[in-house]
């Protein structure tokens, strides 16, 4: 059963770094993440330290990303005020994808660590929840600095009675994109270990590849779904 | 006695949570897929807006299974009625 150890899957056991009495950390996510944002962090420094008039096939890629992000922007916001939230899009955007496809693409399972296993730090429901959080914490700037108290009036449209949906709808917001981000990533290894552990060998591949194709239609959903609560604030 | 009550029900629950939360998502990804191929039989020279457009649709009606998956995972793996 040794050969087996690769396909095992561990949910809710994490590696506990106690910082206080009362506060842990789940240690293995933060190490991920580290290594997700310095990977992301050292292919943009280095891809965008030479440009060039003609560029190459890395600056091109970077480009296309950039383009992509851009777009989302654009459509959701507005061409008059998108350029303001675009970093913000771009980081949510590439902390997301790089999460996810770092879970799948990265065999982790390979280091071991006392407690707990390396996976996807979007595999964390607290990962998820700060991204979601942020999301919701951005729009309400996104709305106080463009419309200043005139921010209020939304909440009364389109009549006085929808006022306690209005309220919950704040709420609502970030929980579902939590669950979303979150659901989605833990069915993907979820599923794949299973599989795993029935056939290690070969029929697992295409459920994987589903599982990137999967990840990265989320990273874009978070994104646009972050880029559209902030749009429908300011138009 | 009371605790393997709660475990059975718990495994009931996650299978029902699952089962249901997929038929919604299931009708409702055949409708959006069947007018998609519609509208691409009508007008093959929108295939790229219509597929991308499609594919959000698509994650926008999984999350709801999904809603139904988070629920049963908690309830099998961090169950707070047990213990």
């Amino acid at each position: 059963m040794d050969t087996f150890f690769l396909s095992k899957i561990e949910v809710g056991s994490h590696l506990y770094i106690n910082f206080t009495e009362t506060l842990h950390l789940h240690g293995e996510t933060i190490i991920v993440s580290t290594i997700v944002v310095s990977i992301i962090s050292l292919l943009l420094i280095l891809g965008t330290s030479d440009l060039k008039k003609v560029p190459g096939t890395f600056q091109n890629l970077l480009e296309i990303i950039y383009e992509l992000v851009k777009s989302i922007a654009i459509t959701q916001m507005g061409p008059s005020y998108y350029s303001q939230f675009l970093p913000f899009i771009a980081t949510i955007f590439l902390f997301v994808l790089g999460s996810n496809w770092a879970g799948a693409l990265i065999p982790w399972k390979l280091i071991e660590i006392p407690n707990g296993e390396l996976a996807a730090p979007t595999n964390d429901i607290n990962t998820t929840a700060c991204l979601a959080i942020l999301a919701s914490l951005s729009y309400f700037f996104a709305g106080f600095k463009i419309k200043g108290l005139g921010y209020f009036k939304r909440y009364i449209k389109p009549s006085v009675f929808l006022l306690p949906i209005n309220i919950i709808e704040d709420f609502t917001k970030p929980l579902s994109l939590n669950f979303r981000l979150f659901g989605n990533i833990v069915a993907d290894e979820l599923t794949v270990s299973v599989l795993c552990s029935l056939v290690p060998i070969l029929i697992p591949v295409p459920i994987m590849v589903l599982g990137l194709f999967a990840s990265s239609i989320q990273a874009l959903i978070f994104a646009t779904l972050a880029a559209a609560y902030i749009g429908e604030v300011i138009e | 006695m009371v605790d393997s009550l709660i475990a059975a029900a718990s495994v009931i629950a996650a299978a029902v949570a699952v089962g249901f939360a997929g038929i919604g998502p299931g009708i409702g990804q055949g409708n959006a897929a069947g007018q998609a191929v519609e509208g691409i039989a009508r007008q093959p020279e929108a295939e790229g807006k219509i597929r991308g457009t499609l594919l959000l649709s698509f994650a926008f009606m999984e999350a709801l299974t999904i809603y139904g998956l988070v629920v049963a995972l908690s309830l099998l793996f961090a169950n707070p009625f047990v213990g």
